[in-house]
């Protein structure tokens, strides 16, 4: 009896310290994020002075002059053309990655598993070697300068992680479906419509989840082809904060911005969790 | 009759796997194949996007300024007997790339998996846990946080307010000094263990709690139990978040960039592959050069990977048993 109170007490201690060590870690970690939060509320001068999380004055000045944005175009049009890329990009992932994914998991056809190896192979290919051909491809088009260049290859399942999150997905559904469907005349459309399509949404709203934000935290293409301030996302528009030597001329405008910016992954993350950790823990997607 | 209904059919049966494979076949070759054997045969070119109508075979010449300075050459002639000059950043690009990946790969595994241990006990509010050890992998990877990370690591930043209570003096602006500027974006990265952390704990979760309760009977204490049980189960894991993390690490562009304002940081110390192949090729107009550099990167990379797996049958297993 003294023994199993004492086994408890321990437990109890145990636990205790545990949730006590992971809170105050878990806090360092986010502190920085909290603090630019805070910060972007705090009087430009007082940045500079103060890493407490508590204001002793709050304005919204940060939020008024990091607005204006640049070159004349204000952060809401960039919102907007993030906001803009991220749906077309959805959309063509959505359409092109369960196609691919639907025949690969499902269809019978000669070559199936060569490609089927192939498109794993390019899941782990570096993106460097075509970036440059393709650069010189969407120029030749007239897309520098356009979304089109981000927005096309959505279209044509470039990103094989999607295609193989989906192959696990509609893998692990019941073969029963689709031939009962079948011996009832649906044809391989039909089975996909009808059958596949519906009972794929948690991989679905995972690809969406993962599709929106890669395409809104996307610099790299972003800063290629989004050439001109009426045409930048989110993301290239915080780069004008930094100069070119690194140094960032509004601070307070820079911080406010940047934690707009992170607004909408919030969200997503809180809404959806469930659905990232499917995404995480099936393909292991990179971060 | 029958034998051609048998001959439709199975045609039928291929034209309906290609009709769905058809976006994914397009999009592979023409923006996969496609452009790997453009880029590969522009990396023996001096295509420069400026002027690609002087464009000229130049043989190994894009190699030789990557890794000649390696051999003491710093000018060298071309094929068709033009002098160029070796890039004098590249080799430096290339051990600030190492160093990044060899330092922030391994810490980052080993932080994610403690935490993931620490998490995978029966506490309460678990979940909530996991989402706030996310937050840094959800926005790690912006440019918010870039600019962000700029702010906390300068001279008068957030870390040295915090140190400067604590009572150092003299404290470095991180990002300015050459010396520690690619350690602020080793811990930048580190400080993204969010996705490695989850897949641990979904690998961790697999291993039977009986192993555990079955070595604690025979006294082995938590060190051996780790060692024995935990490592070996959990290697298949550790070597595909191992492999995954390495080819990202390769890449790493954004934080780098931002960090050194578009370019390579004081003294070239944050200068990544990636942020010197965009400089050659977008700054600078290279492309030919670039897509040399690409194809370096593309064989370090597959080398490096095809290493870590064929080392993974000696620390790899794959067995339930033995």
């Amino acid at each position: 009896m003294g023994r199993g109170n004492n086994v408890k007490t321990n437990t109890i201690v145990r636990h205790t310290l545990t949730h006590l060590f992971i809170i105050v870690l878990g806090l360092t970690m986010v502190y920085p994020i909290l603090w630019m939060i805070v910060s972007s509320f705090k009087p430009n001068t007082m940045i500079f002075s103060d890493p407490g999380l508590i204001p002793k004055a709050v304005t919204l000045e940060n939020y008024v002059s990091g607005w204006k944005g640049y070159a004349g175009v204000t952060f809401g049009k960039f919102f907007a053309n993030s906001l803009f890329m991220c749906a077309v990009a959805i959309v063509g992932n959505l359409i092109s990655c369960t196609m691919a994914a639907y025949a690969f998991a499902r269809l019978k056809f000669a070559g199936r598993n060569l490609w089927f190896a192939v498109m794993m192979i390019t899941l782990m290919l570096p993106g460097h070697v075509t970036i440059v051909p393709r650069y010189i491809l969407f120029n030749t088009f007239g897309w520098v300068g356009t979304f089109l260049p981000i927005l096309v290859p959505k279209f044509f399942a470039t990103d094989a992680f999607f295609v193989f999150l989906l192959v696990q997905f509609i893998r692990s559904l019941p073969k029963e479906l689709d031939e009962a469907a079948t011996i009832d005349g649906c044809s391989p459309v039909g089975v996909f419509l009808q059958i596949i399509l519906p009972n794929a949404v948690p991989a679905l709203v995972t690809t969406a989840l993962f599709t929106f934000l890669w395409t809104w935290d996307d610099f790299f293409n972003h800063l290629l082809y989004l050439t001109k301030p009426p045409i930048f996302s989110v993301s290239r528009a915080l780069r004008t904060f930094v100069g070119d030597a690194g140094a960032v001329s509004n601070w307070g405008g820079a911080l406010a911005m940047s934690t707009l910016a992170m607004i909408p992954s919030f969200i997503l993350f809180f809404s959806l969790q469930k659905y990232f950790v499917q995404g995480i823990t099936t393909t292991g997607i990179k971060g | 009759m029958r034998k051609t209904s048998g001959i439709v059919k199975f045609l039928r049966k291929n034209a309906a796997g290609y009709m769905f494979l058809m976006p994914w076949l397009l999009g592979f070759f023409v923006l996969m194949i496609y452009p790997m054997i453009y880029s590969l045969w522009l990396g023996f070119t001096n295509y420069n996007f400026t002027k690609p109508g002087a464009t000229q075979f130049i043989g190994f010449g894009n190699y030789l300024r990557m890794f000649g300075p390696l051999f003491g050459q710093s000018e060298f002639t071309t094929a068709t007997g033009e002098v160029m000059r070796a890039d004098p950043y590249y080799l430096k690009s290339l051990s600030v790339t190492f160093t990044y990946v060899f330092a922030s790969v391994p810490l980052k595994l080993i932080f994610a998996l403690a935490v993931a241990m620490l998490m995978n006990q029966k506490l309460r509010g678990v979940g909530f846990y996991r989402a706030v050890y996310y937050i840094p992998t959800l926005l790690g990877g912006s440019v918010a946080i870039a600019v962000l990370w700029r702010k906390l690591f300068e001279k008068d930043g957030l870390v040295n307010m915090f140190l400067g209570a604590l009572g150092f003096t003299n404290l470095p602006g991180w990002i300015t000094n050459p010396r520690y500027a690619l350690w602020t974006l080793v811990l930048l990265t580190v400080w993204q263990f969010g996705s490695s952390m989850i897949i641990f704990l979904a690998g961790l979760k697999q291993i039977p709690q009986e192993y555990y309760e079955a070595a604690a009977v025979d006294g082995a204490n938590k060190v051996r139990q780790f060692f024995s049980i935990t490592i070996p189960l959990l290697s298949p894991v550790i070597l595909f978040n191992l492999v995954m993390q390495m080819i990202g690490a390769f890449q790493a562009f954004t934080q780098a960039y931002i960090i050194g304002g578009g370019r390579g940081g004081v003294l070239n110390s944050t200068l990544f592959y990636s942020l010197h192949l965009y400089i050659q090729g977008w700054t600078y107009r290279e492309l030919g050069y670039a897509s040399a550099m690409a194809w370096v990167l593309l064989l370090i990379i597959g080398a490096l990977t095809a290493l870590v797996f064929r080392s993974s049958n000696l620390w790899v297993s794959y067995g339930t048993g033995e």
